[in-house]
């Protein structure tokens, strides 16, 4: 008696049918497989806050000492020290290029040698040499030849250290920062393709009858195939959302409790680091769905 | 019923007008380093046909279907489905070519997760077809089968019968001219099995050519159409069947 009014409910209810996901959910297997790539998104977007952070301090570095020189003065035969150093200041104010040059003072000079003599009467003991510091205009530097010659023109005998060597170390050293940091990058994200890879082959095998029956039924390689391909790319989205929100609360972290510094000046973090990860989720979904359409259609193109 | 020897009981290909919907030529499966499971198989299905295909445990019987509904390839001989050399052809062509050839398989191969519509909705899905172009036949065909009360359930709370009633539904629902199916009466009581029967004759008038693959004597006799008949991995006769 009841046949009849289920009978056209199935009819009635036809037209707001949506059909199924095809592959059945496991949320323990892929909560799993979301958290171990969440972690790994979390290391490789932490890895390129800490590239720019790095990138940052070795620019910030460079850029201080490359536009500066300093000029060790030796005094003239019947001039004191104090008199050479003077007019080498002079000298070397009046050369274009050239925004500021001043004899930086016993005191300070002194200070810099502390470290090696230690304080109290050996420094007095010791001939302090007098040094010329220079600003250089930072729109149209003056060059070393043109200070040596400047110097020389005026008949004082100095020595010109334009900090070249230190500023080459000093970019080398963040250049390697930089490059340590995108290699954990990339390596995060091999790792991540690989943990993909495997959960997909993994997929395919427990789900092996649907395969058959899909395939069986007609289904094109690439329809089997974008089952996992979605499925997986979905996933990783959410792992990646999850990895750069962690990696953005430490940056944050950073951020708020050492300043534009960040917790060290090796590393300071800008807001704006902390927004070059925001593209994590869509990225760590191409990757998946990469890495899963390559081992799917792998094993998809072993049926007969 | 008469008995006819395998070899003289199909047409030649060269003699028929039209092509068979499954010809096979001296057709050998052998798995590994096993004897062949299939020898020198020939046949020829014409379009429209009923074939039962009997035989005892081993002889053969879902190999040849496997062979018809394109899920190995033969280890030798010519497998050709709806006119083409299934050899040839290239492997993007196979999924149309599978497509029009519906399977009912012995262990019903039902997707669980999903409910019966979905089950039923799956060829015309992976036809890429919209939902709302199919979904009415779905329904209607569910219907058909006596499972239009059951459209929501998921398979395993589903009978026995049930089941295969689903798998029929859902090797039919695209209208396939090959419809094959293995064991169908398999795991079903007797009237359960003239149901099915009567379900695949029908489909048959409606144009399906159909090959069904039965141990079930009984049924085969009551059913009339033509049988061939498998013995030790050899078709060793066709019986032409009594019915018109």
């Amino acid at each position: 008696m009841s046949a009849a009014p289920k009978a056209r409910s199935v009819e009635v209810l036809a037209p707001r049918w949506r059909p199924a996901a095809l592959l059945p959910r496991e949320p323990a297997q892929d909560l799993l497989l979301v958290f171990v790539a969440a972690v790994l998104c979390f290391f490789a977007c932490l890895s390129v806050i800490a590239a720019l952070g790095a990138d940052r301090a070795a620019r910030g570095w460079a850029g201080q000492i490359h536009g500066s020189a300093t000029v060790l003065v030796q005094p003239a035969a019947g001039e004191s020290p104090d008199a050479s150093a003077a007019r080498a200041a002079e000298t070397l104010a009046g050369v274009k290029g050239v925004s500021e040059a001043a004899v930086l003072e016993k005191a300070k000079a002194e200070a810099l040698l502390e470290p090696w003599f230690g304080p109290g009467p050996a420094l007095a003991d010791l001939p302090i040499p007098r040094l010329v510091t220079v600003e250089l205009d930072p729109k149209a530097p003056a060059s070393i030849a043109a200070l040596d010659s400047a110097l020389k023109g005026a008949g004082v005998e100095a020595t010109i250290d334009d900090h070249s060597r230190w500023t080459r170390s000093i970019m080398r050293a963040g250049g390697l920062a930089r490059l340590a940091a995108a290699g954990a990058a990339v390596l995060m994200t091999l790792a991540a393709g690989a943990v993909i890879a495997f959960a997909t082959r993994a997929g395919l095998a427990a789900r092996r009858e649907i395969v058959e029956v899909l395939h069986l039924s007609g289904a094109e390689d690439v329809f089997i195939v974008a089952l996992f391909q979605n499925r997986l790319a979905e996933l990783a989205a959410v792992a990646g959302a999850l990895g750069a929100a962690g990696a953005i609360s430490v940056g944050a972290l950073m951020r708020l409790l050492g300043g534009g510094s960040g917790l060290t000046p090796v590393l300071p973090v800008a807001w704006s680091d902390l927004l070059a990860v925001a593209p994590a989720p869509l990225l760590a979904a191409a990757i998946a769905a990469i890495a899963a359409r390559i081992t799917a259609m792998r094993q998809v193109r072993t049926l007969p | 019923m008469s008995r006819t020897p395998a070899s003289d009981a199909f047409p030649r290909a060269d003699d028929a007008d039209i092509a068979p919907v499954v010809r096979f030529e001296d057709v050998g499966v052998r798995y590994g380093r096993a004897p062949e499971t299939l020898r020198d198989i020939s046949l020829a299905l014409m379009p429209g046909s009923f074939h039962f295909v009997t035989g005892p445990s081993g002889a053969g019987k879902s190999t040849l279907l496997k062979l018809m509904y394109l899920a190995m390839r033969p280890s030798r001989g010519l497998v050709s489905l709806f006119g083409r050399d299934t050899a040839t052809l290239p492997r993007k062509a196979l999924p149309a070519m599978r497509r029009r050839i519906g399977v009912v398989y012995q262990e019903y191969r039902l997707l669980d997760h999903v409910s019966a519509f979905d089950n039923v909705a799956l060829p015309l899905r992976i036809a890429r077809l919209r939902p709302a172009s199919y979904a009415a036949d779905v329904a209607e065909l569910l219907t058909w089968v006596g499972l239009g009360r059951k459209f929501n359930a998921l398979p395993p709370t589903l009978a026995g019968g049930e089941k295969q009633r689903l798998a029929i539904a859902r090797a039919v629902v695209n209208r396939p001219d090959l419809l094959i199916a293995d064991e169908p009466t398999g795991n079903i009581d007797h009237e359960m099995g003239l149901r099915i029967l009567r379900l695949l004759v029908e489909l048959n008038r409606l144009g399906a050519t159909v090959v069904v693959a039965s141990h079930d004597q009984d049924l085969v006799a009551r059913s009339g159409m033509p049988v061939m008949r498998l013995e030790g991995g050899r078709l060793t006769g066709v019986d032409a069947g009594t019915r018109p």
